[in-house]
């Protein structure tokens, strides 16, 4: 009962949170990106709710700004990753033999990195950037994916309906379409709610080096790096967007432990268990 | 299976594994839409003629087929031989030499803080289970692996260093300078053991065994000591080597932060420098770190837990 609350709350409290983000230029004061030198560094006013930054930006706006920025990004790099786990996995699971060796080695390569620092070299390739910066994490996360997904088809691939499947000469492209894609889904979207919380954080932490969304840009991460300066005169600037990133992490943290914790809960997840029984 | 042939096993399996992280980093260099040649004579501030930049080609060897170019880069591994910066002209190897003990010293300074702190953590949590202390740790877990570690850094250098002036703000001169990155490395660790210690120890208290050696007169603290934890410490053991590179990966930004003259630092400012010599020796040694942490938790893993080995021999397999 108390996970169910947990769930609910967190659930509304991060919607509330999206909304915030989407409706961003209506409930935002002012222009995240209009710099007023007349109203460098002020504290909190009525004009502007969080105050001012160094260079007379209103603080608030440009939290709200930064809610769309780190959620889309995240999203689309979360998405793709879920596109490219889901293709190379099923090729790999289902095809097994010399195709899923040579996938699976060339994953491991991958996987034999941690994967902030491979990150970090992909994007001294390309150069900082924020598109440089999602291929960099898709390329490095993705990795993750395709091995859960070849767990999951290979696991699939042992269930009685799919020889069924077989048998009755389904062919391998409606196979993957028909059975084992919408079997999938549910524990990989179960996955997806925790990994865009660390998505959050590894955008965050890579344009706080400067390696990923660009310094005018209002994106929390870059925000910190921005008022790290002031940390001893206006400490405000630097904790005010943690403070963001922390609530969207812990809200998708919390939504996770309470989903993973009790599975019964969502429809899709209980067909899953019925499909597997 | 016996369990040397286990081990052995285990080791092998990490040859093929290292042959795909030296062409991962090998790659490095090779997929740069820049030319290597020009992004050097740019870092040195020469103007890229054309006699300069074949000049330089030929000196990074980029003219020689592909597979040779490859076959030379593991050669060159096999010896250390990362090649010259570009920005510093000295030798990869040597610019890291004299980085390597910082960032070692941050990372087993983190782990061992981590450990230290979780294991009372554990214990207290899992004995007084759903009393104050439990939510308590609890609070601390969730803390710790929400909160971004960039960010701690600055509440603590804000908090501790700027506020009540207890830390030096910069540096890695005394150990002093070492207490704050290592907090902000160790606090998502210690949020991890300290749970990972309480469920195990809720489960090994269940046994009989331990009601065995309570009915025999031992005390909580003497079940604990000689029994219990020697079975709940395994899988903080075997956290704690798969997290050796999720420690070195932590560094770049905490050393960073806090100007600790270590190779996570050198290797960002590298990036920015486009010096892919030292990005390509940094990346490959991390790659070495991360497979050998995973590596010894196997192998300790092993050797606490023989069953683990007997399971292969009923064709269990892992």
């Amino acid at each position: 009962m108390r996970r169910r609350w947990v769930l609910i709350v967190s659930l509304s409290l991060l919607l509330a949170v999206v909304i915030c983000g989407v409706l961003a230029p209506y409930l935002a004061p002012h222009d995240p990106n209009i710099v007023d030198l007349t109203h460098k560094l002020e504290g909190p006013s009525l004009t502007y709710p969080l105050g001012t930054d160094q260079l007379g930006r209103c603080l608030f706006s440009r939290l709200l700004y930064g809610t769309r920025v780190s959620l889309s990004l995240a999203l689309v790099i979360v998405v793709a990753c879920l596109i490219v786990g889901i293709v190379i996995g099923c090729l790999s699971g289902y095809a097994g033999g010399w195709i899923d060796n040579l996938i699976m080695r060339a994953n491991d390569a991958i996987l034999a990195f941690p994967s902030l620092i491979l990150a970090i070299a992909l994007i001294a390739i390309w150069g900082a950037g924020w598109k440089q910066m999602a291929i960099a994490l898709v390329i490095v996360q993705a990795a993750y994916y395709v091995r859960f997904v070849r767990g999951l088809v290979i696991s699939l691939k042992q269930q009685s309906y799919i020889t069924a499947a077989r048998v009755s000469g389904t062919n391998a492209y409606r196979m993957m379409i028909r059975h084992i894609i919408p079997n999938m889904l549910p524990p990989l979207l179960v996955v997806v709610t925790l990994e865009i919380g660390w998505v959050i954080m590894d955008i965050s932490a890579l344009s706080f080096v400067g390696l990923g969304v660009q310094a005018p840009t209002a994106e929390w991460g870059a925000m910190i790096n921005e008022g790290k300066s002031f940390i001893r005169s206006h400490p405000r600037l630097m904790i005010a967007p943690g403070i963001l990133i922390f609530i969207m992490v812990a809200l998708l943290n919390l939504i996770s432990d309470a989903v993973t914790e009790k599975k019964g809960l969502g429809s899709p997840l209980r067909r899953k268990r019925e499909a597997a029984e | 299976m016996k369990i040397s042939t286990y081990l052995w096993k285990r080791i092998w399996m990490t040859v093929p594994v290292l042959l795909g992280a030296s062409f991962v980093s090998f790659l490095i260099l090779r997929l740069t839409p820049v030319d290597p040649a020009k992004a050097y004579l740019a870092v040195s501030n020469i103007r890229p003629t054309e006699e300069a930049v074949s000049a330089i080609r030929a000196q990074l060897g980029l003219n020689e087929p592909f597979w040779s170019q490859y076959a030379g880069w593991i050669w060159n591994l096999c010896r250390f031989d990362f090649g010259a910066s570009f920005y510093s002209k000295l030798p990869v190897t040597s610019e890291f030499y004299h980085r390597l003990p910082i960032t070692a010293a941050l990372a087993l300074s983190s782990l061992l803080l981590a450990i230290l702190v979780s294991i009372p953590l554990g214990i207290a949590s899992a004995l007084k289970k759903n009393r104050i202390i439990d939510h308590a740790c609890r609070l601390l877990a969730f803390l710790g692996a929400s909160i971004p570690q960039f960010w701690l850094a600055y509440l603590l250098i804000y908090f501790l260093s700027v506020k009540l002036d207890w830390f030096p703000l910069q540096g890695a001169d005394s150990w002093r300078n070492y207490i704050l990155p290592s907090i902000t490395l160790a606090l998502s660790l210690i949020s991890t053991y300290s749970r990972l210690l309480r469920s195990e120890l809720l489960k090994s208290l269940d046994e009989p065994y331990v009601l065995y050696a309570k009915a025999r007169g031992f005390g909580m603290f003497a079940i604990l000591t000689r029994h219990v934890l020697r079975h709940a410490i395994r899988p903080v053991v075997t956290a704690a080597g798969m997290n050796l590179g999720k420690l070195f990966a932590g560094s770049v930004i905490v050393e960073q932060i806090f100007g600790m003259p270590g190779m996570g630092g050198f290797f960002l400012e590298s990036v920015f420098h486009r010096d892919y010599p030292v990005i390509q020796g940094y990346v490959f040694i991390m790659a070495l770190v991360f497979v050998f942490g995973n590596l010894l938790a196997d192998l300790i893993q092993a050797l606490l837990d023989p069953r683990l080995t007997l399971s292969n021999e009923k064709g269990g397999g892992r």
